[in-house]
């Protein structure tokens, strides 16, 4: 087999200045202020700079045809990684020997201009995206039909509603055809239906036999679409194995104890100011962190942050899934309009928002509690989708009298009538 | 994509560079349909939802011209070495146009479109030597003007015009680019370059003759004003065209020579920033 891509002691290094925040724009005014001092100071001894690793000596290949998932949490370095390797951004260290060409989807849409039209967009984000006029011509049909919007195709694309822009923008990054695709989470968008084409193409993408390198947040595209991941975290690259596996271990990672999950300073962005997740715990009935919880009892569920700053209309809420990535249901801690009401502004503090989930009511199985802090319509501050998993044990379920596996992610205890209608 | 299969694919190797980055002009002809592709992109929106769209082409150089006229010839009586003063300011207005909106669009040019750069890879040259080119149409379209002006004043140009005008056309688009792709570097980095810009280009204009004739610089201070590479431009459009001055003559070629040199510098400055664009935007 051949190598498509080579990695070899990848590091990627960022600058961030004493305050967070403050350091993307450098002030001119600064630099000339720092001249002086500048010329009497070793280079490495800059006062108030910092430096952060975004990767740290990652190392790996990829063979030809073949189609890896990179899994990691927020801050973890999957984009970065993906960023040096489609070229956006130079590696502080190391070395990657790419063979072909690489397509990147970082973000669909790239370059769309909303005073072109749809027919005007494709040809100029097909250009961004590397493709030539006659490539572009050759499947303008193509990715007309796939976008399913033929009859706005000469409309400007700010006329468009954002399903429409969005299926055009993926439309044409899916029909470019080089031999190395990098794909960042653009699956995240759109609504199933269209989810689920963008899936298919994947897999054609794939099974055409073209190198596939896969960034996603949703464990069940991962474990579609490919058979093998690396798992990444703070820049490092901390295993690559089967995806199944892959997937477990990763859940599993980033858990202080079982049942509880605590966040670090780096892995919270500077965005999320003025909310500061602190944590994350799953209690039994009897009090105790757990990670197995049982069917039949009801689980708390308890997040601790702080706010710096007060914030208004903000809502703190979890996320269920299974660990197949199929939502189960989504929580907020103010979901009662009387609650919202009282908390319509939360002063600067430490909280805890808690919940209880009933019992009986999850089926046996894994799943995946995700966190969200946001203000609706301004403002998502903070969000893990990934942040603690936890098993729960069917034990006296309704039904354990069968040794069968029950389908579905709940497991209800229904009342049930019996009658008979002859007596 | 059947000729890409079978071709064997090129091995690109991404790592550090080191030291002055290399031109690497190569990979901008490469994509030299991206520049075309920009070019027409930023034609097709500029005077989108405008009531007077590719109008403003004209009325901006005109009402310059007017009101130079005014202040200039009626008022100050600034000689205009014989020539009538519209079309002598007017001539100067043209490539002066093309410089200043050629230095805005390009010095933005960069910042504006960070999500290409953030996300995608192409040589980020792309996007000021699009910007200044694009500047070529309202040129074309205010010389119009300027050729209905020489009939109107009966002015012939010799036929020296025909190769001349092409060749100052090109050198201004030289200094330009030169001066852009120093400030789109900076830009990125220090959005000083935004708030400075307009007065810059104001100054600029002051050293320029484009209100007023290059004879009234004395002798001694020549050499100095040959310096700024605008000034060998417009009197070069002069003469082209209007026959006034010299000529090509020893200032051109300095003023040549300083456009050349920070066109050069202004590519290597360039591509050494460009690595970090992505990082720093």
């Amino acid at each position: 087999m051949t190598i498509a891509i080579k990695v070899e002691g990848i590091s990627k290094r960022y600058k961030i200045g004493t305050a967070p925040g403050k350091f993307r724009y450098g002030m001119l005014r600064d630099q000339i202020a720092a001249i002086p001092s500048k010329l009497f100071r070793r280079a490495e001894e800059k006062v108030g700079v910092n430096f952060i690793w975004a990767l740290k000596d990652v190392s790996f290949d990829l063979e030809e045809g073949r189609v890896l998932g990179i899994i990691g949490r927020n801050g973890a370095g999957k984009s970065t990684l993906l960023k040096v390797l489609s070229r956006v951004t130079e590696p502080t260290m190391g070395m990657v020997t790419v063979r072909g060409r690489v397509g990147s989807l970082l973000e669909v849409g790239t370059g769309f201009h909303p005073e072109l039209t749809g027919r005007e967009n494709i040809y100029l984000n097909g250009a961004i995206l590397g493709m030539k006029r006659n490539e572009i011509e050759a499947k303008f049909d193509e990715i007309v039909d796939f976008s399913e919007v033929e009859q706005f195709i000469d409309t400007p694309v700010k006329r468009y509603s954002s399903g429409m822009y969005l299926r055009l923008a993926f439309a044409v990054a899916a029909h470019l055809e080089p031999e190395i695709l990098v794909v960042d989470e653009v699956l995240a968008v759109g609504d199933a239906e269209f989810q689920r084409k963008c899936l298919g193409k994947m897999n054609d993408v794939a099974a055409q036999g073209r190198t596939v390198l896969f960034v996603s947040h949703n464990m069940s595209a991962i474990l579609r679409l490919t058979q093998e991941a690396l798992v990444m975290q703070k820049g490092r690259l901390l295993l690559r194995a089967p995806t199944n596996e892959a997937v477990d271990f990763y859940l599993a990672s980033g858990q202080s104890q079982a049942g509880e999950r605590s966040w670090d300073a780096d892995e919270i962005p500077a965005a999320a100011a003025p909310f500061r997740p602190l944590s994350l715990k799953l209690f039994d009935p009897r009090g105790a962190v757990a990670d197995i919880v049982r069917s039949t009892e009801p689980l708390t569920v308890k997040i601790e942050y702080q706010l710096t700053a007060p914030i208004t209309g903000l809502r703190v809420g979890i996320y269920l899934n299974t660990i197949r990535g199929e939502y189960v249901f989504t929580s907020f801690d103010v979901d009662e309009p009387a609650l919202y009401e009282k908390y319509s502004v939360r002063q600067p503090g430490f909280y805890t928002s808690s919940c209880t989930i009933p019992g009986d009511l999850l089926n046996e199985g894994r799943y995946i509690l995700g966190v969200n802090a946001s203000s609706f319509g301004v403002k998502r501050y903070f969000m893990d989708e990934n942040a603690l998993g936890f098993s729960v044990d069917p034990s006296a379920a309704p039904g354990m009298q069968w040794a069968e596996q029950r389908q579905g992610p709940l497991r209800p205890r229904l009342n049930w009538a019996i009658d008979r209608s002859d007596a | 994509m059947d000729e890409l299969t079978k071709t064997e694919p090129a091995t690109i190797y991404i790592r550090p560079a080191k030291g002055l980055a290399a031109l690497n002009l190569g990979d901008l002809w490469h994509f030299r349909e991206l520049v075309l592709f920009m070019i027409w992109r930023d034609i097709k929106v500029r005077y989108k939802q405008t009531l007077l769209g590719a109008l403003w082409a004209i009325i901006q150089p005109v009402m310059t011209m007017l009101v130079f006229n005014f202040l200039f010839n009626s008022v100050a009586k600034v000689s205009s070495d014989g020539i009538p003063y519209p079309i002598f300011s007017f001539t100067a207005l043209l490539p002066w146009g093309l410089f200043t909106t050629a230095l805005n669009t390009a010095s933005r040019s960069l910042t504006s479109n960070h999500n290409m750069i953030t996300k995608t890879y192409f040589p980020r040259l792309v996007l000021p030597l699009a910007s200044v080119l694009g500047g070529l149409l309202d040129f074309g379209i205010a010389f119009l003007i300027l050729i209905i002006m020489m009939f109107y004043y009966r002015i012939t140009p010799s036929l020296t015009a025909i190769w001349a005008v092409p060749l100052f056309v090109l050198l201004s688009i030289i200094a330009a680019l030169g001066v852009a792709l120093w400030l789109s570097a900076i830009n990125v980095q220090y959005r000083d370059v935004g708030y400075a810009l307009p007065f810059i280009t104001q100054f600029w204009l002051f050293i320029t003759p484009v209100a007023y004739s290059s004879t009234v610089i004395s002798g001694k201070w020549q050499l100095v004003y040959a310096l700024n590479p605008m000034a060998g431009v417009v009197n070069g459009f002069r003469w082209a065209l209007l026959g006034s001055g010299s000529g090509p003559n020893i200032f051109l070629a300095i003023s040549t020579a300083i456009s050349l040199v920070i066109l050069f510098t202004g590519l290597i400055y360039f591509r050494n920033m460009e690595r970090t664009f992505a990082d720093t935007i």
